[in-house]
């Protein structure tokens, strides 16, 4: 069963199309790594599978609020403690806050206010919040930024856990996890080629 | 969408959250406003209703900006955005928080600053009435102002300069409620625009305003 | 062919620059030839002269409607078929729509002053144009602080929107809370009193002679803005290479 499938996905950042006829299916228990240099267009892709922006042409197949997303922005209320935090999330996925402290080592930060955390807590805070959410397909941007190298190891096996209970990863990520079969897609090869398209991306594509 | 209200209001009443600004706006601005015009009972009287209502829709005005701000500079409001509810739902909701915390205290304040400004025994209740009616819709169109602005970095200036034209019909209404109440008795009329108002905005801008943050987000 | 190729941008600059030149003298010879026309016209009974600031004063307060009115036009097609010159023309159209009612407010207060025995008073009418004009400053400020075109274009179209719902329902609600001492429409068939015809076929062409100056300004306009994005278009390929 895939729980994602693209086809001839397009997408766009300022006006102008980044990368274009990207195609791949993701299945249950699979994890695939986005590769290429900064600008390529990795987050933009991200961002669109995550339902955040439109693709500019192409098509994503998959169910209906599967995606879990993660980003640079941890989207913490410092005001409130970590279990506050995930426990706002958990009401509104619909999940369980307990199992991801402990996932993630947060048990003893548990009542702590979030803006009373380091950069490398609140990460783990932000990550424990894609286990909150029960979604399996997890849509991660830099996930390991400002983690320590135990925090890495430990993220890493979060997540091999999430593969083999059925779920799937789409990620771009320097860092190597330890995700044994986890497949690349570099994005090089699919940057979009300037001139003009069927339907414009945006003023700069419908006006260049 | 329960977690969401209580969340905001948590947020809202905690350290930082600037609860009771709004209140505090509309207590200066009502002692001001006899140093502008005169501490006369016959200058004050007339004047009082459309004080009162001019200060609670400033009031209201400060802290738009914080509705989809905060979240969207510290990444929630993406992570909103992917969450199974309605992005529609999440800004009726934000909308709603917001007039809890900015709107009911100022419904509570205005009759005793009412007091301040003289305003008639008898214009007491409607003044609360039309309070109560009008700004949900002040609310409502401030989240709308507040989704167009949210990724802009001076964007409180020209949120007031959006939102500001769209709260005239509230205005116009609600002050004529309270008039034509005291002086008629009979303010059917403006109580069914202001009514109308309201719902129409809170049933239709939900849409207008969920679209504007989608293009935000992008 | 549909009528949808004129929003392609080269098709559009091909054709607006073969329009433009006649848009330009018919709004100098109609605009010119109705004001002087006007002006030549005898003095109204009651009004006196000053009934002569009617030639200005009506085309504009016409136009600053009717030019909001073509703004929401070209942002609904916009929002719903993505036509980028339509976007560029909404734009376009903003300032000129803002000067109109300035225009006609001016006019309105010059006017005013001698009838009423005042500058300024709160008449439905005035306060509408007004109001007017807080809704095009509105829609002229998010343009200028928005960077992203694409997020403008579609920020300024829901606006558009809303604002439109907004002005109309201000203009019913200031007729609730102040009748005013306005006159009625000049033009209005119904109303008993109409204009005689000596000012109205002046007025007509003064109309037409604003109509032809908005189609002129608003093409020179939007050619400028599409030239713009044409040099945005450029420098952003030219950064991404």
């Amino acid at each position: 069963m895939s729980l994602l499938a693209v086809h001839d996905l397009a997408v766009s950042r300022g006006g102008l199309r980044a990368v274009e006829g990207v195609s791949f299916t993701l299945n249950a228990g699979e994890a695939l790594i986005l590769r290429g240099p900064n600008g390529v267009g990795k987050t933009t892709l991200l961002r669109t599978i995550a339902g955040l922006q439109p693709a500019t042409a192409g098509l994503i197949e998959m169910a209906e609020d599967a995606v879990a997303y993660a980003a640079h922005a941890d989207g913490l209320k410092g005001a409130l403690t970590v279990a506050e935090n995930l426990r706002f999330w958990a009401q509104i996925f619909g999940g369980e806050v307990g199992a991801a402290l402990a996932a993630m080592d947060l048990e003893a930060l548990a009542d702590r206010p979030a803006a009373s955390l380091s950069a490398g807590q609140k990460r783990r805070t932000g990550l424990a919040r894609l286990l909150v959410t029960g979604r399996p397909l997890w849509v991660l941007d830099e996930p390991t930024v400002s983690l320590d190298a135990a925090s890495v190891a430990r993220f890493g096996a979060v997540l091999r856990g999430h593969l083999a209970g059925g779920g799937a990863a789409l990620m771009a990520t320097h860092i190597d996890l330890g995700l044994e079969g986890a497949r690349e897609l570099d994005l090089t090869p699919y940057r979009a080629r300037p001139g003009r398209a069927e339907k414009p991306a945006g003023f700069n594509e419908a006006f260049g | 969408m329960l977690a969401l209200l209580t969340r905001d209001l948590r947020l809202a009443t905690r350290a930082g959250g600037g609860f009771g600004l709004g209140v505090a706006f509309f207590l200066i601005l009502c002692t001001l406003v006899p140093f502008g015009v005169g501490a006369d009972t016959s200058a004050l009287r007339p004047i009082a209703p459309g004080i009162l209502w001019l200060g609670a829709l400033l009031a209201c005005l400060l802290s738009l900006d914080r509705i989809f701000a905060l979240d969207h500079e510290d990444g929630s409001l993406d992570l909103l955005a992917t969450a199974p509810l309605p992005l529609e739902g999440t800004v009726a909701i934000k909308a709603l928080a917001h007039w809890i915390t900015t709107g009911l205290p100022l419904i509570a304040a205005a009759p005793l600053f009412g007091l301040l400004l003289h305003l008639p025994a008898e214009a007491m209740p409607w003044l609360v009435i039309s309070l109560l009616i009008g700004t949900p819709a002040l609310s409502m169109l401030g989240a709308f102002g507040a989704a167009i602005t949210v990724g802009l970095r001076r964007g409180g200036l020209l949120l007031s300069l959006l939102v500001l034209p769209l709260y005239i019909p509230t205005l116009i209404f609600g002050t004529e409620l309270i008039r034509r109440a005291v002086a008629s008795g009979d303010p059917t009329t403006p109580l069914v625009f202001l009514a109308g108002i309201t719902a129409g905005v809170v049933a239709l801008i939900p849409f207008a305003a969920a679209a504007a943050l989608r293009v935000n987000l992008r | 062919m549909s009528i949808w190729e004129y929003a392609n941008p080269v098709k559009f600059m091909r054709t607006s620059g073969a329009i433009l030149p006649f848009a330009v003298a018919g709004a100098v010879v109609c605009t010119v030839g109705g004001v002087v026309w006007g002006f030549l016209t005898p003095d109204d009974f009651r009004q006196g002269s000053t009934v002569k600031i009617v030639f200005l004063h009506v085309p504009a307060a016409m136009m600053a409607i009717n030019i909001w009115v073509m703004m929401l036009v070209a942002s609904l097609i916009w929002l719903i078929r993505r036509h980028h010159v339509s976007a560029l023309a909404a734009k376009a159209a903003a300032p000129i729509g803002a000067v109109m009612t300035l225009i006609a407010l001016a006019t309105g207060a010059i006017w005013g002053q001698p009838m009423w025995g005042t500058w300024w008073e709160w008449d439905p009418r005035l306060t509408s144009f007004l109001i007017l004009l807080l809704f095009y400053l509105g829609y002229i400020a998010l343009w200028a602080s928005v960077e992203d075109v694409d997020s403008a274009a579609d920020l300024t179209g829901v606006l558009c929107l809303v604002g439109s719902v907004f002005a109309l329902l201000s203009r019913y609600a200031v007729l609730f809370w102040n009748q005013g001492l306005h006159q009625g429409a000049s033009l209005s068939v119904q109303s008993g009193e109409r204009m005689s015809a000596i000012y109205r076929y002046p007025l007509y062409l003064s109309m037409l002679g604003f109509l032809l100056l908005f189609v002129a300004l608003v093409l020179i306009r939007t050619r400028t803005e599409i030239r713009r994005r044409r040099l945005a278009a450029l420098q952003a390929r030219e950064m991404r290479a």
